[in-house]
């Protein structure tokens, strides 16, 4: 079993408009050191598969096919062994 | 002439768009759910406005997938009739990537709800037509109407006069202010504005029935040709 982590976030370019109403907050409050916020999705699950590499391409399939956008944005994949099971 | 309008749970732009259709003369209206997977033998497939399963994910992302929408592309490939995807109908229809492009979150990040003017910006469609007026006035209601492209798919949406209806006043940072496209063989038309939500007197002034009309026309037309073959 493996657990995977995958971001979908927009692509550099596309308005984020969530993203730029948290900033204004945050340089409302004076938190002048943060820069270049943006706002993604973050989707957990597991995957039964028998090894690795099985495992990542249907998570790939996954992020690419349904949990992203193409036209607006980008995902990273993150996999781990899940020993829980 | 037959018309079947699509729904998804959450439609709720179904009724209005029946009875847009149904007010017109020797016009069979139904309503097709969304687990329906056989080919249609419809003139005009409607993809109604609504929030289709919440609008969770990304608007349309979910509905893209039910089986209702594969049975919509073996329509579009057999090309049997046309399609029209009303605001989220518009939105499922990108996603399938049926018309190119992505309707992302307004601009203003507001859920926007009002009477827009709307340029006609090709009237040499199945679906402008019979339209004699420059600029409908039409409803707008949606969060997520921004419509986006790479820089080629507009270039090419432009110079094909694939761009049909534009707004005089962009209020949702649309990239050229593009409110509803065509695809490459003008069987498809996607659009944000809610044509149907004006085609009364009683709703606005009306000016939404020429989008009806148009089709219909087109569709009379065709129908009567196949008819003469016979």
């Amino acid at each position: 079993m493996y657990k995977a982590d995958v971001l979908v976030n927009f692509k550099k370019g596309v308005l984020d408009p969530q993203a730029k109403a948290i900033s204004g907050v945050l340089s409302h409050l004076g938190y002048d050191a943060i820069t270049d916020l943006r706002v993604g999705k973050h989707f957990v699950f597991k995957v039964d598969a028998t090894d690795r590499d099985k495992a990542y391409a249907i998570v790939e399939e996954v992020a690419k096919r349904i949990l992203s956008n193409p036209v607006l944005e980008t995902y990273t994949i993150e996999l781990k062994r899940d020993d829980e099971g | 002439m037959k018309v079947g309008i699509v729904v998804f749970p959450g439609t709720n732009c179904d009724r209005d768009t029946f009875k847009a259709f149904s007010r017109l003369p020797e016009v069979e209206v139904e309503y097709v759910w969304h687990t329906f997977t056989e080919l249609f033998d419809y003139d005009l497939i409607v993809l109604p406005g609504g929030f289709s399963y919440g609008d969770y994910l990304r608007c349309g992302a979910l509905a893209r997938f039910s089986p209702v929408m594969s049975a919509v592309e073996k329509y579009i490939l057999s090309k049997k009739g046309y399609v029209l995807g009303i605001c989220n109908g518009f939105q499922i229809l990108t996603e399938a990537g049926l018309l190119p492009g992505a309707l992302s979150r307004n601009a203003n990040n507001r859920f926007i709800c009002e009477f827009c003017d709307i340029e006609i910006v090709n009237y040499n469609t199945p679906f402008t037509r019979m339209c004699e007026k420059r600029v409908l006035k039409l409803p707008i209601a949606h969060s997520d109407g921004n419509y986006c492209a790479d820089a080629s798919t507009i270039y090419e949406l432009e110079s094909e006069k694939r761009v049909i209806f534009r707004y005089v006043e962009n209020p949702n940072g649309s990239m050229n202010a593009i409110a509803g496209i065509m695809d490459e063989e003008f069987r498809i038309l996607g659009m944000m504005p809610h044509p149907e939500r004006n085609c009364d007197g009683v709703l606005g002034n009306g000016d939404g029935r020429c989008v009806f009309e148009s089709i219909y026309h087109e569709l009379s037309r065709e129908v009567s040709e196949r008819d003469g073959l016979r």
